[in-house]
């Protein structure tokens, strides 16, 4: 089968702003104060000292046949945008080549180009325009667009007025109804409520399916990228680290968490964050036990480090099933309200008596919530083992088809004896 | 984050039907240094965008205004009467106008109304497109198209205006009895001209305001300068050869005294046409030049 998308050592260097230097004299402070839009002028034309560059993305080669979905994944700042952008065409690489075979059109982004001012209809049409589709081919799919994002009573309402899942709906519709070769699109399957994405998803696996398209999507979900994907790849810190089967790829991306999981939490690369405080994190079973069980009590542990106080604050650790889904959150907010962590080293303990998960890996994402915004965020922090243990106290327990939460529940049969 | 979504895994088929080798359109990605030529094909194949674009601003521009498109009228009728009021009264200019338009009894105000027209397109084009890069940010980031489009469409967007701003310079001079000679034929050309002069221009600046955002704040006063070195509100007659030089080294010197021939029966001043003529095509191809070397940097530092 001939190959879609040939990359080939593709590599992206960006110039990073030196901070600067201290003064000591004033006629060094002089001498800077004359030289300073030189220097400037250098370094925005990228022939600044060596040392401020930082490679995106290095080395990056595979290959994506016709008719294939291929999901990116990989932690937040592994390069999977910027790969995503280089194919698109809308950065140059730095280095390597990429060769594609049809026409491209990405969806980096959910509604692009939309005007609030205009009205809905206006929109499809100067959005459809964006993303490279022609006037004749919007009037035939305009029917298909207003019906998938299901908004007929408001085509004619600026979008300004739109919820926010209405705004979402339209836009998506726009670009799902694209006709390329080669469809690339980052992580918009977080937008919109569950029954939005479910069609999402499901006009995805059509496009792909139905018409023998290319598909290259970057996501955080992991379930969507085992059921979408034919293969994956997996990007950490700008460099592939492999190709292969999605569910094989994704298992070594997810259990890549464990080995990292002993590193002091503050190098750890944040995206979403005001004041990296989150340091460390442990579990600790009840009783001095060697594993976390279903059912035990448990002890999690959150070493903070704090620099400036964080007022209205509320913890949170939540929890991930190996395949990507959130299954569980623990909130201190839900228990004692919010709180103002104040400057230093902080403990946090939070018990559970009867850790109500079923046994398996899950993977632990920490998070300071600070007046209703991310404080700290930690994606995969570290994933924990769950063994069997005797939730229900009667060594039953759910198989793992049946879900991963445990709670007690009382039945009652009305059904006469036999 | 995501939340868990089911969908029936249904198998995919072996082989999609292959199409016709050769019909697939096939492009590589790789560094390129210096000049990138221009891809006439793909302006064309994007060309709907343009038209998209200009559609945008117009829509968009007088929206929540209580008058509406009125401004379009308003904005160099105002112009007109106070640069009448000023120029024409105040300073006197209005008797230092050439005599063949005082024999035709063409009055002050359709004078700086004729001058007004390539001006304003001129001078919003630039404003406009010099910014419009910056102002575009979100779109460079997130999505591909030729990037000529940009700067281009604001300045159609102007070009929109300066229509209008003609529908009433005709009425204007129907009210002052003027008639238009035939030589009004030639308004278009004269029109094309100015757009590609505004577009040179507008191309260097809106790629310099991208990397250096200072290009934002001296654009205002360059075009004060400008203006004043430009005969929109004055004939710039001066004596001296190397004065004459000065004033005729600036592209729009011709170009308006060329709008007064046509519109108002002003004789031709051919050399000061040619030698505006000739600058616009350097300008052009100049800013061509750059915006292209400098493109691909945009996504990068917008």
């Amino acid at each position: 089968m001939p190959a879609a998308i040939t990359i080939d050592g593709i590599g992206k260097c960006y110039q990073l702003v030196l901070r600067a230097q201290r003064y000591h004299m004033l006629r060094d402070v002089l001498m800077a104060a004359i030289t300073a839009p030189f220097r400037r002028i250098a370094g925005l034309h990228g022939y600044g000292p060596a040392e401020g560059k930082f490679w995106a993305l290095r080395d990056v080669s595979f290959e994506v046949q016709r008719g294939e979905v291929i999901g990116i994944i990989g932690r937040n700042g592994a390069g999977k945008s910027t790969l995503l952008k280089i194919l698109s065409r809308i950065v140059e690489p730095t280095e390597g080549r990429a060769r594609m075979k049809g026409r491209v059109a990405s969806l980096l982004e959910v509604g692009t180009g939309f005007h609030p001012e205009l009205t809905g209809r206006e929109n499809i049409y100067l959005n459809g325009a964006i993303l490279g589709m022609h006037k004749e081919e919007i009037d035939r799919k305009f029917d298909e667009i207003v019906a998938f994002a299901e908004t007929e009573k408001f085509l004619d309402t600026p979008v300004k007025h739109y919820s926010s899942g209405m705004y979402v709906r339209l836009a998506f519709a726009v670009a799902a109804h694209l006709e390329p070769e080669i469809l690339i699109v980052d992580e918009v399957l977080a937008v919109g409520d569950t029954e939005f994405q479910k069609k999402c998803l499901g006009r995805i696996q059509q496009v792909a399916q139905g018409d023998g398209r290319t598909v290259l999507l970057v996501s955080h979900n992991m379930g969507a990228v085992r059921q979408l994907c034919d293969r994956a790849a997996y990007l950490r810190d700008g460099k592939l680290v492999s190709v292969g089967p999605a569910a094989e790829v994704v298992a070594e991306y997810l259990n890549s968490a464990l080995e990292t999981a002993q590193d002091n939490l503050l190098s750890r690369p944040r995206f979403v964050t005001l004041a990296p405080a989150i340091a460390g994190f442990s579990c600790r079973p009840a009783g001095g036990a060697a594993h976390v069980a279903s059912g035990a009590a448990v002890t999690f542990q959150l070493d903070l480090h704090v620099t400036e106080p964080i007022r209205n604050a509320a913890v949170s650790i939540m929890f991930n099933s190996d395949q990507g889904y959130r299954v569980l959150g623990l909130s201190s907010r839900c228990e004692t309200g919010l709180l103002t962590l104040a400057p230093g080293q902080q403990t946090i303990l939070c018990h559970v008596d009867a850790l109500p998960l079923a046994a398996g890996r899950y993977i632990v994402d920490l998070e300071i919530f600070s007046a209703e915004r991310v404080a700290d965020y930690i994606e995969h922090a570290t994933a924990i083992d769950v063994v069997f243990g005797d939730f229900f106290g009667n060594a039953q327990t759910l198989l793992p088809l049946e879900g991963p939460i445990l709670a007690r529940s009382r039945w009652d049969f009305q059904c006469g004896p036999v | 984050m995501p939340t868990d979504v089911a969908i029936t895994a249904a198998k995919r088929p072996a082989q999609p039907p292959a199409p016709a080798e050769g019909t697939i359109p096939e492009f590589e990605i790789r560094p390129r240094r210096g000049w990138v030529p221009i891809d006439f094909k793909e302006l064309f194949h994007y060309r709907e965008l343009l038209y998209f674009l200009i559609w945008r601003d117009v829509k968009v521009r007088y929206k929540q205004t209580l008058l509406g498109f009125a401004w379009a009228i308003l904005q160099p009728l105002v112009t007109m009467v106070i640069a009448t009021a000023v120029f024409g009264g105040l300073a006197g200019f209005s008797g230092r106008m050439s005599e063949e338009l005082i024999a035709r009894h063409v009055p002050y105000n359709l004078f700086v109304y004729a001058g007004l027209l390539p001006w304003m397109l001129f001078s919003v084009g630039i404003s406009t497109g010099g910014t419009s890069l910056m102002n575009q940010q979100n779109l460079l980031t997130k999505v591909y198209f030729p990037r000529l489009f940009v700067p281009a469409s604001v300045i159609g967007t102007a070009l929109v205006d300066t229509a209008i701003s003609f529908g009433v310079f005709f009425i204007l001079m129907a009210f002052a009895h003027v008639a238009p000679p035939w030589t009004v034929v030639f308004v278009p050309l004269l029109l094309l001209l100015t757009t590609l002069a505004t577009m040179g221009i507008a191309f260097v600046l809106s790629s310099l305001t991208v990397t250096y955002r200072d290009f934002r704040f001296i654009l205002p006063f360059m075009m004060q300068c400008w203006m004043f070195l430009s005969p929109v509100y004055y004939p710039l007659t001066v004596k001296k050869a190397w004065e004459q030089a000065l004033v005729q080294a600036n592209p729009l010197y011709g170009l308006i005294e060329a709008f007064r021939s046509c519109l108002l029966g002003q004789h031709w001043k051919w050399k000061s046409l040619s030698i505006s003529v000739l600058e616009i095509a350097v300008l052009l191809l100049v800013g061509l030049y750059y915006f292209k070397r400098t493109e691909r940097r945009f996504a990068d530092i917008a």
